[in-house]
């Protein structure tokens, strides 16, 4: 159960390619995570009932639905934030966890590592610089060199248009810069899988369209991203899948178009009206 | 010149050397060891075991709830009863350790809760173990929290090591009173020693300032 996988840490550690941006993954189509049956309560607030989800390398998954409905909960158990009480957590490569036993500390570990999570509000440690913050997880988790370590975030923080900020202290920038050292923090880990959990919402109305172009051009590239998101137009243009969730249970998915247009669920349609047309 | 003046003069220097060579290493001897044993007894507190966070509370309560002077005339008059002779000297060393520890952990114990909970949420996302995120991640942004309180506790204990006069240790205010028992000049010698106090106290107020000033570079005002 506890078996980490060599050939994949090697894989993350070594992929510093041309393009900084590009996902470490191999570009294929295989399935990357399988979660069966996914649940969770908090004492009696039962807020996951039975999640399954398929994510395939490259492909972007967006979860929808109003606040309280586990879309959180489900990303956050993606990435050993939370334990399910029951279900199965699988990434292609690794062991399958089964959460109704017990689980190994290791192999939730192991299962950490292969995703990196974007938060809300980026809890981006404030004692370290833009580039401290970003080379913490490859050069004392990965054991990256350190040289190699400040190249690589160097790059990733030129793509995203921050190469300027890189000795400033997180305080010193603004909401949509955090957010965006966010991403290359958790870019810089090289995961095979990027989680967002609402990574706009924190955001100033004018800041959020900075931050949801990197999340996009994330996506052209071809990372594999799950993202919890309110904003339905980023849903529209860059999901391949999106999942509407209401009350622990995911009631729709499906391409966007079609969720979008013609949903067949009457839930899903009356949550997309209250977003598209707050005031009818 | 009168001769409560140059009584002054002359015992200034032995007072403050009293406190240089007694005072001050007591002080930073017992904060030294007093802090490690604060975040030992701050992380059982806060442990998810119950039986370390019990043994943890309990300390904090017996210390907080008795008296110093009672918790040193224990261990240099009273374990003497049990066969365990301690001379003055690491007598005061344990008991003022003893005391920072119980005081200084409630204080570590509350820094270390003032990190949101986002912030080890970020470094287990980035790989860290608990104790990693302990180290790197919250205690550098606890540390910053803490010092004004444990300035405090600092400055309070420089003042309380007076005490230690009691069981022989030759520090700032054991000097004030062998020289007032021989001058018989009692207002004098115990209101200079109050003068000598302050001035460390003054000192260290300002040492405060300058460590809260560079761990504040990172924060916004």
């Amino acid at each position: 159960m506890s078996r980490t996988d060599p050939g994949d840490s090697s894989k993350r550690a070594d992929a510093a390619g041309a393009d900084p941006l590009a996902p470490s993954a191999v570009p294929d189509d295989s399935v990357l995570l399988t979660a069966r049956g996914i649940r969770k309560s908090f004492g009696e607030n039962e807020v996951l009932r039975s999640i399954d989800l398929e994510v395939r390398r490259g492909e972007v998954v967006v979860l929808i639905g109003p606040s309280g409905s586990g879309k959180t909960t489900v990303l956050r158990s993606l990435n050993g934030l939370e334990t399910p009480d029951e279900g199965v957590l699988s990434f292609a490569g690794g062991p399958e966890l089964d959460f109704s036993k017990p689980v190994a500390k290791a192999a939730r570990i192991a299962m950490r590592n292969r995703s990196a999570m974007v938060f809300q509000q980026h809890n981006l440690f404030p004692h370290m610089t833009v580039l401290e913050n970003v080379i913490e997880g490859p050069v004392r988790v990965q054991r990256v060199p350190r040289a190699k370590a400040i190249a690589a975030a160097s790059a990733l923080l030129d793509r995203v248009g921050l190469a300027e900020k890189r000795d400033a202290y997180p305080f010193q920038l603004s909401g949509g810069q955090q957010q965006r050292v966010g991403i290359v923090r958790a870019l810089a880990l090289k995961p095979d899988l990027l989680l967002f959990d609402e990574p706009t919402s924190a955001l100033d109305p004018e800041l959020v369209g900075e931050v949801l172009q990197v999340i996009k051009e994330l996506a052209d590239e071809g990372w594999t991203m799950v993202v919890v998101t309110h904003e339905l137009s980023f849903a529209r243009q860059a999901a391949d899948e999106v999942l509407f969730m209401d009350d622990g249970v995911v009631v729709e998915r499906g391409a966007p178009g079609t969720i979008f247009t013609k949903p067949t669920e009457d839930r899903t349609r009356r949550f997309l009206d209250r977003i598209l047309r707050p005031l009818d | 010149m009168s001769s409560g003046w140059q009584l002054f003069l002359e015992s200034f220097w032995p007072i403050v050397w009293g406190g240089v060579s007694g005072t001050i290493p007591l002080s930073l001897a017992s904060f030294a060891i007093g802090l490690v044993l604060a975040l030992g007894v701050a992380l059982a507190r806060l442990s998810k075991n119950r039986v370390l966070s019990g043994i943890a509370r309990f300390y904090i309560s017996v210390i907080r709830g008795t008296p110093l002077l009672v918790q040193l005339f224990v261990i240099f008059y009273g374990l003497p009863a049990i066969g365990l002779v301690i001379d003055p000297w690491p007598s005061a060393i344990v008991a003022f350790s003893l005391n920072v520890g119980g005081y200084a952990a409630e204080v570590i114990r509350a820094a270390i809760l003032s990190v949101p909970k986002g912030q080890w949420e970020a470094g287990y996302t980035i790989g860290m173990s608990s104790t990693t995120t302990l180290r790197r991640i919250i205690l550098p942004q606890a540390a910053r929290v803490s010092v004004p309180p444990l300035s405090n506790t600092f400055i309070s204990l420089v003042k309380d090591t007076s005490l230690a006069s009691l069981i022989l240790v030759t520090e700032l205010f054991r000097v004030a009173q062998q020289i007032a028992a021989f001058s018989q000049e009692f207002m004098l010698l115990y209101l200079e020693a109050a003068l000598v106090y302050w001035l460390f106290c003054l000192v260290l107020a300002s040492g405060q300032s300058i460590i809260e000033r560079r761990l504040d570079r990172y924060v916004a005002h």
